[in-house]
């Protein structure tokens, strides 16, 4: 069996990457829309974390500290945001929420 | 039995990015939120497994807490409280559904080409610099790679750091802001 290189790791990380875009651009519930987002930025940090261990620099897991930091907020955020749009329209999908349409 | 003991990182490797990329499927396949928020779940404790392959113990469990403990129970909290049965039975995908395929098929082959037979940095790498750190009077210690992070993090890269401890509180009132009721 061959040896795990960085190339094994950035397959999965881009598959999560296309998946999470996938997820974003396409289902309508913004539930899903916030976990896909996640799913983004998880696979930012399993790029991190190959670089770094190819390389043997320690940056790589200090950014993915940072961006985990960032994800967290985004997450505390965005459900804020869903929490407000569902108390105005009572529905998370993003398709009924046409209040700036012409 | 030899087998195992001679390929278990590349078994684990191989186990663990099919249960990753399987699960980030169904939080995207599934109808119910809360089957999606689980596949999450299962998706962060398996790149969490993936990130202890590659010598970032720290991160691994940073990973299991903040997003598997954390970010986690906020979507199920969310989930409970919007009540999801009287939501109405819709259709699963927009209209731009086929545009979002092509876009993710467009990504996958894109990245897929331009990264393999890309070239990265040296041929070995050297963990052992991932699980050590220099101290004040120079000398190299080798304690862990908690210790090293931390190391970095606060020697190397404390800017940042206080930076992030006031995007989390900007975060926090803003949460608050947003979710009181109005």
């Amino acid at each position: 069996m061959p040896e795990i290189t960085t190339h094994h790791f950035l397959v999965v990380s881009f598959l999560l990457f296309a998946i999470g875009v996938f997820g974003v651009v396409a289902r309508k519930n913004m539930i899903t829309v916030l976990m896909s987002i996640e799913l983004v930025l998880n696979s930012v940090n399993i790029n991190l974390i190959a670089f770094s261990y190819q390389f043997s620099d320690l940056t790589g897991q200090i950014f993915a500290i940072f961006t985990i930091t960032v994800a967290a907020g985004e997450a505390a955020v965005g459900l804020g945001i869903l929490i407000a749009l569902f108390r105005l329209r009572e529905t998370t999908i993003l398709d009924q929420a046409t209040e700036l349409k012409g | 039995m030899d087998f195992l003991v001679a390929n278990g990182a590349a078994i684990l490797f191989y186990v663990f990015a099919a249960i990753a990329v399987v699960s980030a499927l169904g939080v995207v396949a599934m109808r119910n939120p809360m089957y999606g928020a689980i596949c999450l779940l299962t998706t962060f404790l398996a790149v969490a497994v993936l990130f202890l392959l590659r010598h970032a113990e720290f991160l691994a469990m940073v990973q299991i807490f903040v997003y598997g403990g954390g970010i986690m129970v906020l979507f199920l909290f969310v989930i409970m409280l919007i009540n999801l049965h009287r939501l109405p039975e819709i259709r699963l995908f927009g209209r731009q559904s086929p545009l979002a395929g092509v876009l993710a098929v467009i990504l996958t082959v894109f990245f897929g080409w331009f990264f393999l037979q890309t070239r990265f940095g040296p041929a070995n790498p050297s963990p052992e610099k991932l699980v050590s750190f220099i101290d004040a009077q120079q000398q190299v210690q080798r304690l862990g790679n908690s210790q090293a992070v931390a190391w970095d993090l606060y020697t190397q890269h404390l800017l940042p750091f206080e930076i992030a401890s006031i995007f989390l509180l900007i975060a926090m009132i803003g949460a608050v802001v947003l979710g009181r009721r109005l």
